[in-house]
């Protein structure tokens, strides 16, 4: 098999692979709900209730794709696509397995952190173009959340850079043969992956849509295939997330015994089961909590790390 | 943060849990015989009908869903020519079970009802009468009322002394 063959047969299986494992983890995300509050979940359609993502995918796809005549149509129509996309074209970056990937790219790192910072403009721009008040509060809300928590999120990671001495994610994870990141950087991973559920959206941040006072915040006004591109976007962002978190602190593919492959998936959904755990425990914080949260604690946190894990590199050098 | 953690923890526990879930169609779930359900007509345990068409239930029943037109038989006897219950108003709130002075109208434990049809919901007597006597199994009105009807005279009834003759304390 030639060069360019193998690295479309990569591409299109690992496009295809995220958007399932999305689509199924709408699925995965309201078992696993069900199990940590003493019931069941979907059960009802095919077998455990699988084929629950397959009736919900009708009912998006036929049901009325509306604009509203007051929204501003091009940015309405455009938000959307800019979450899937963004979201989608993080993964390239992504060492799943030593020869599976799509890209390998020396600054993989950084092209993660600016794909994630773009998807914030699908959420703001939907909120602004649906004019609508709540939508733009949930703009609002999404653009002050995202800027305060994207401070940290890259800052969080520069200690797992120095150690490994490379913004290439490949060389990260070899850099992990020896100890998972996880222990010299457990205060990078505990910032990094609260900024990346504030990234994702996730409850407990998800402030920008909080269905019980923004109606549904920045896609209030989205329907159809619209808001399934949002619904897409997010579980594809949380995928995004879990597979970093995998990558950059708890060695990626390496392991013991099973296929490389293997190890990768089995960690990164550990780390999507307990997003979805701490969307079963916690409540959403106030907004002024979720602000102080971010600057006040999680900031100096990240710079400690910092300067913690400088001085170790200097005095090993 | 210790605080979440230790949340998060005892979320996690809920996993070895039993579930809650009555899974309905597969698993019915026990209803208490005092549900209150579909309305049911019952019988008096002659087999006869124990409804005098009275109209209390009708009057009690705060959605104006009963529909009722009294009359008469050969006997006396007053029973509703037509009872009839839209269900589809039907509150289920039990007032006309609360009313009814003969115990005729019962609310039973039954609640599947669904139907593709409103016009359905619509019941007529012969939909509502039972052959039983419901919740009270003993009860007869006519046999301890001090009515008199058809081969049965005031007086003839249980506990019931005979009615005095007025006309006896003349001097």
């Amino acid at each position: 098999m030639s060069e360019s063959a193998r690295i479309w047969a990569n591409l299109i299986l690992i496009l295809a692979a995220v958007f399932a494992f999305s689509a199924l983890l709408s699925w995965i995300e309201r078992r696993l709900l069900g199990v940590w509050q003493d019931r069941y979940g979907p059960n009802r359609v095919g077998p455990f209730g699988i084929l629950q993502i397959v009736a919900d995918s009708i009912k998006l796809l036929t049901k009325e794709d509306w604009v509203p005549p007051f929204a501003d149509k091009a940015v309405f129509v455009l938000a959307p696509t800019i979450v899937a996309v963004t979201a989608l074209l993080a993964f390239a970056v992504v060492p799943i397995a030593p020869d599976i990937g799509v890209v390998d790219l020396n600054i993989g790192l950084l092209f993660f952190l600016a794909m994630s910072s773009l998807g914030v403009y699908s959420v703001v721009l939907g909120g602004w173009a649906s004019n609508n008040k709540y939508s733009l509060l949930g703009g609002f809300r999404a653009a002050a959340q995202m800027l305060s928590y994207e401070v940290f999120m890259g800052l969080a990671l520069m200690g797992v850079v120095m150690l490994a001495g490379s913004f290439n994610l490949r060389d990260i994870v070899a850099a992990q043969e020896n100890l998972w990141f996880c222990v010299p950087q457990i205060l990078g991973l505990a910032t990094f992956t609260v900024a990346g559920i504030a990234e994702a959206r996730r409850l407990p941040f998800d402030l920008p849509e909080s269905e019980n006072e923004l109606v549904a915040g920045f896609h209030t006004e989205y329907s159809s295939m619209k808001f399934g591109l949002f619904f897409i976007g997010e579980y594809v962002g949380i995928t995004l997330i879990s597979a970093m978190i995998v990558t950059l602190f708890f060695g990626g593919w390496l392991g013991p015994l099973l296929p490389p492959l293997v190890w990768f998936l089995l960690k990164t959904f550990i780390v999507i089961a307990c997003f979805v755990l701490l969307r079963a425990a916690l409540p959403r914080p106030r907004y002024d909590q979720l602000m102080a949260y971010g600057w006040k604690v999680m900031l100096p946190l990240t710079l400690v790390n910092l300067l913690i894990t400088g001085a170790v590199v200097l005095s090993a050098a | 943060m210790w605080n979440s953690l230790k949340t998060m923890w005892i979320i996690f526990l809920h996993m070895f849990h039993r579930r809650v879930t009555i899974q309905y169609p597969d698993e019915k779930p026990k209803i208490p015989p005092r549900w209150r359900g579909r309305i049911i007509l019952s019988r008096d345990p002659d087999g006869e009908e124990r409804c005098v068409a009275c109209y209390l239930c009708a009057a009690a029943c705060p959605v104006d869903c009963i529909a009722l037109q009294a009359t008469e038989d050969e006997h006396g006897r007053r029973y509703p020519e037509f009872f009839r219950i839209n269900f589809s108003r039907c509150i289920f709130c039990g007032y006309c079970e609360e009313a009814c002075p003969t115990d005729a109208i019962q609310l039973t434990p039954d609640f599947e009802m669904g139907e593709y049809n409103r016009k359905n919901l619509v019941y007529e007597k012969e939909d509502l009468l039972i052959d039983g006597t419901g919740k009270y199994p003993g009860y007869n009105f006519y046999r301890v009322a001090g009515v008199g009807i058809g081969g049965k005279h005031k007086g003839d009834a249980e506990n019931e002394a005979p009615p005095v003759d007025p006309r006896s304390l003349l001097p």
